[in-house]
């Protein structure tokens, strides 16, 4: 069967040529055969958006639910007489700088203890998070007067109450709350101190703070050191180098960087900083230096190919009303390539945002309870914190991790919202 | 002619690699000329053009031989600085690539990068002129502010021609000005040349014979990388010298 064109009449007059029959079944038969692998080629591609689409909402779904309970704490409701405990501080003591260490050289956990047993019990001491006496001190400075008269004052349950308050505990625990509900002295409310405090060993107590003080100050030394360094390389690669088999090599050797597993850069860091240049283990100065040998290529790769769309005939405007080579790149090859190359940096840093192998590498995987404020003092990121908050066993830090998730997807989406912010807002048409 | 030619060019050969692409061309510019090369696709006239001022130099393996003299100067001899050479031999190219910035930006960057304005004052007066010149200006006063690339294709080849003039060239070179534009565009671009000539020494390609009839005084024939007839524009159009310059304008080959 043949389905081409006749060979015969190709070419020829059309008083010579037979006429081809486009209503013969062989015909027909290929045009249906051709309609259906065109419905089949739009289901397949529809079920693939379809499929990556679910999967994505899975993950959102699941993760806010899950985390969205890291973000909220049982409270009970602590009857407390502060004027019956004789503190020895006075009103002005806990006004002022000196006001948390007068508070607790003054006994008053042991004074929320006390309450605690004289409202519900012997046990009661037990249910209160350790953190509970840091809510009364804080009321008390908020208002001294608490001092001299009798409050109720909300301080959070340990973590065993709060999930059993708020969903399924351990059965002990389960008959606590059922006797604290019935008297009606639990309730649930935002947990703010999660956004500003720092690691614990008590789920109640912990927060994301630190963390994210540690991945702030490590992506600022990324981007100090990759994207200059990353710009500067891309610029002379793709507008000064000549061709020849050195950059040959040096392009191959920067796209095989790009491609490197991250644990390598760890233990490059390790070596270098760590073991050869003495650099503070665990610091985000270290952090940030070995995330930048591992988002600089993307830099480079990325800086490179939006230097490249930038079309010639620019080049040769600019050159021809006599600009130098270094005021072409710098009047109009780099303005038009900036956006392409913020896009590929932002990609880039997110990607180290999220980065927890080579961290680990370089000791970022300690218990840090205090928020680093200088680039060498210990610190933890966010992926390290929740992969260090996922190796717990108290339960309470299962919504914890989760919660910690969301404040990491949260900052990666506000970073990839920024990039395609700048895409459009800085792309030039030509 | 009692001036001494602007541009001088002997025995140059251009070398792309191995291959050659021009052949011991010589030519003399006039000051007060408007030169057209004519030729066939690939016949090197658009290479030729490219060697005045040294633009080829962008291309790695591109060489050039021979003598290209700017005012009796060699334009390739190693003291020779291409920014200070490009300023003075202006350039407009096939297609309309006007920057993408204002179109007063486009005229003020030439001079700005020069240091030819001392004051906005001088700046503004410059952007004017050469707007005026490049006969664009009554059309683009009020939106001067506006992006280069948002006029039509006529107005982006004459905002080239205000660019390439706003630096007071004595040469301007163009690659095909109006292979890109339509009828009604390409004959304001023939009268702008008309206008321009005398001010300065212009240099044409064309692939249209009646615009290299009407807009240049002499006309140059390359074909194979040779340049075959170099004669005043009559004389090439009416009573061509050389076998394959009457072939090419009778239209048996190109």
């Amino acid at each position: 069967m043949n389905n081409g064109p006749d060979t015969d009449t190709v070419g020829r007059p059309p008083s010579e040529r037979r006429p081809t029959d486009w209503k013969a079944a062989a015909v027909q038969r290929r045009t249906r055969r051709r309609y259906a692998a065109e419905r089949r080629f739009r289901l397949i591609g529809l079920a693939a958006v379809w499929l990556s689409a679910g999967f994505l909402a899975l993950l959102l779904a699941s993760m806010l639910t899950q985390g969205i309970g890291g973000f909220r704490q049982t409270r009970i409701a602590l009857p407390i007489d502060l004027a019956r405990e004789h503190l020895p501080v006075t009103g002005d003591q806990v006004r002022g700088r000196g006001a948390d260490l007068a508070l607790a050289g003054a006994g008053l956990e042991n004074a929320v203890d006390h309450a605690a047993t004289a409202a519900y019990g012997a046990e009661a001491p037990d249910w209160l998070s350790d953190g509970a006496w840091l809510v009364v001190r804080d009321a008390v400075k908020r208002d001294p007067s608490l001092l001299r008269r009798p409050a109720t004052i909300d301080v959070p349950v340990t973590s065993a109450i709060d999930i059993a308050a708020r969903r399924d505990g351990p059965a002990a625990a389960e008959a606590v709350v059922a006797r604290l509900q019935a008297r009606g002295v639990l309730s649930v409310g935002w947990n703010l101190g999660f956004l500003t405090s720092s690691d614990s060993t008590d789920p109640t107590r912990v927060g994301i703070w630190g963390a994210l003080k540690g991945s702030l100050l490590t992506m600022m030394v990324t981007l100090l050191l990759a994207f200059p360094v990353g710009v500067f390389a891309a610029l002379y690669l793709e507008e000064y180098a000549p061709r020849n088999r050195w950059t040959d090599i040096i392009e191959v050797s920067i796209n095989n960087l790009a491609a490197v597993p991250s644990i390598i850069f760890g233990l490059l860091g390790l070596a270098v900083f760590l073991n050869t240049m003495h650099l503070p283990r665990s610091a985000p100065i270290v952090g940030g230096l070995t995330l930048a040998l591992m988002t600089m290529p993307v830099i480079v790769i990325a800086g490179r190919n939006a230097i490249k769309a930038v079309p010639p005939s620019i080049r040769d405007a600019a050159l021809a009303v006599g600009a130098s080579p270094v005021q072409v790149v710098f009047d109009h090859v780099l303005p038009l390539a900036l956006p392409g190359i913020l896009t590929g940096t932002i990609i880039g840093m997110a990607r180290a945002l999220g980065e927890t192998a080579p961290l680990l590498m370089i000791g970022m995987r300690a218990f840090i309870a205090a928020p680093p404020s200088r680039l060498a003092d210990p610190a933890t990121v966010l992926p390290v914190q929740i992969f260090l908050w996922s190796d717990q066993v108290d339960r309470g830090f299962v919504e914890k991790t989760s919660a910690a998730i969301i404040v990491l997807l949260v900052f990666l989406l506000a970073m990839n919202g920024l990039a395609i912010y700048l895409r459009n807002r800085f792309e030039t048409r030509w | 002619m009692t001036f001494p030619p602007k541009i001088q060019a002997r025995d140059v050969s251009v070398f792309y690699g191995d291959t050659r692409a021009i052949d011991h061309v010589s030519i003399d510019v006039a000051q007060d000329n408007v030169v057209a090369f004519i030729g066939p696709s690939g016949c090197g006239k658009s290479t030729f053009l490219r060697t005045l001022n040294r633009m080829n130099d962008t291309v790695a393996s591109a060489r050039v031989d021979g003598q290209i003299l700017l005012d009796g100067e060699d334009i390739y001899a190693p003291d020779m600085d291409v920014v200070q050479l490009r300023a003075r031999v202006g350039m407009v190219f096939q297609k309309p690539n006007p920057f993408p910035k204002s179109i007063y930006e486009n005229v003020a960057y030439g001079p700005r990068i020069h240091g030819l304005a001392a004051a906005r004052a001088d700046l503004d007066e410059m952007v004017e002129r050469s707007l005026r010149r490049a006969g664009l200006w009554d059309e683009v006063k009020d939106r001067l502010d506006d992006s280069g690339t948002a006029l039509s294709g006529g107005q982006q080849q004459r905002l080239c021609i205000a660019r390439a003039i706003a630096v007071d060239p004595e040469v301007i070179l163009m690659d095909e000005p109006c292979s890109a534009l339509d009828p009604i565009a390409t004959a304001k671009i023939e009268e702008l040349i008309h206008e321009l000539k005398g001010r300065y020494a212009i240099v044409i390609v064309t692939h249209n014979m009646q615009q290299a009839a009407r807009v240049s005084q002499q006309t140059a024939f390359f074909h194979l990388g040779q340049l075959v007839e170099f004669a005043p524009t009559s004389d090439i159009f009416t009573n061509p010298r050389e076998e394959r310059t009457r072939d090419y304008i009778t239209g048996r080959y190109g």
